[in-house]
């Protein structure tokens, strides 16, 4: 059987270089092998360190889960750090992602349209050449500012009953004392 | 450059399918030499893949733009790969004709 399929990452943007190169005397004498830095790992990379969003909600903008995101983080530290200890050369290709546009509105013809060469800004609408286009960032707007926040307890959907999360138990293995179901773990999205 | 729109049916005076993936007809309007082309959709009745097997159909035609009522989800990140543009009409009484029309502006 043929493994599961990635789900593909969203990728913001691609990165402005193609990679990194070392410089020195030691360069290309042992390890000349370039180290291959994925799309989704430089996004990653950028979401926690250079915007430094938490793993959970730069997991939310990739499409995928939190457990996915950290491996994909994590990956994408051991790489720099292999590259930077033994001098090799970073490559940043490939990957399973898919680089989300942006979306505009024509006020003319009312149409929606996107911008796959995002490269060149869009001056009029492709459908009836009007002026008069708007970008449209409400969706992208409400995915930045509302992120759902984990807490560090479980709380029980019938009657309200709250508990301190017990680090390393799964809350469905919790039962509520009154009703005798299991426990779900309380988020609350922050706007 | 080329251009495709969903049609539900395969004259000029067909209007506009709202669905992308499970449309009746594609047209294949060509701005240069003013052409246009009927292509019958054969996912139409497909059970599921509709939709990527018609953005396979579409982009061997080297389509630039596509003009239709909706998009599904597992064909944005497909198009987005493919740098074809995605044109959301809402307008299902608009006619085939009227569409080349406004692309002719």
């Amino acid at each position: 059987m043929s493994p599961r399929l990635k789900t593909l990452r969203k990728v913001l943007n691609p990165p402005i270089i193609k990679g990194f190169k070392p410089y020195g005397p030691e360069v290309g004498k042992n390890n000349t092998e370039p180290v291959f830095f994925l799309f989704e790992e430089y996004e990653a990379l950028r979401l926690c360190d250079y915007d430094m969003f938490t793993h959970h909600q730069a997991s939310e903008f990739m499409g995928v889960s939190r457990p996915t995101f950290t491996r994909i983080y994590a990956s994408a530290r051991q790489k720099i750090a292999k590259s930077m200890v033994e001098g090799r050369q970073i490559t940043i290709e490939g990957g399973k992602v898919y680089f989300d546009s942006d979306w505009y509105k024509c006020e003319k013809c009312k149409s929606n349209f996107n911008n796959p060469e995002r490269e060149k800004p869009i001056t009029a609408c492709p459908l009836c050449g009007s002026e008069e286009v708007k970008s449209i960032e409400i969706e992208n707007a409400i995915d930045d500012k509302c992120v759902s926040e984990t807490k560090n307890i479980c709380f029980c959907p019938e009657c309200g009953f709250e508990q301190n999360h017990p680090q390393g138990v799964p809350c469905k293995m919790q039962i509520c004392p009154k009703c005798n179901i299991s426990l779900h773990r309380k988020t609350t999205v922050i706007c | 450059m080329k251009i495709a729109i969903t049609s539900t049916g395969n004259s000029h005076d067909s209007t506009l399918d709202q669905r992308f993936g499970r449309c009746n007809f594609f047209v294949v309007y060509d701005t240069e030499s003013k052409s246009t082309e009927f292509i019958p959709n054969p996912g139409l009745n497909a059970e599921e893949g509709a939709g990527p097997a018609s953005v396979q159909l579409v982009a061997s035609r080297n389509v630039n733009k596509i003009v239709s009522g909706e998009f599904g989800i597992k064909i944005k990140p497909l198009l987005d790969s493919l740098k074809i543009q995605m044109i959301v009409l809402k307008d299902s009484e608009k006619k085939i004709s009227e569409i080349i029309e406004m692309l002719n502006h």
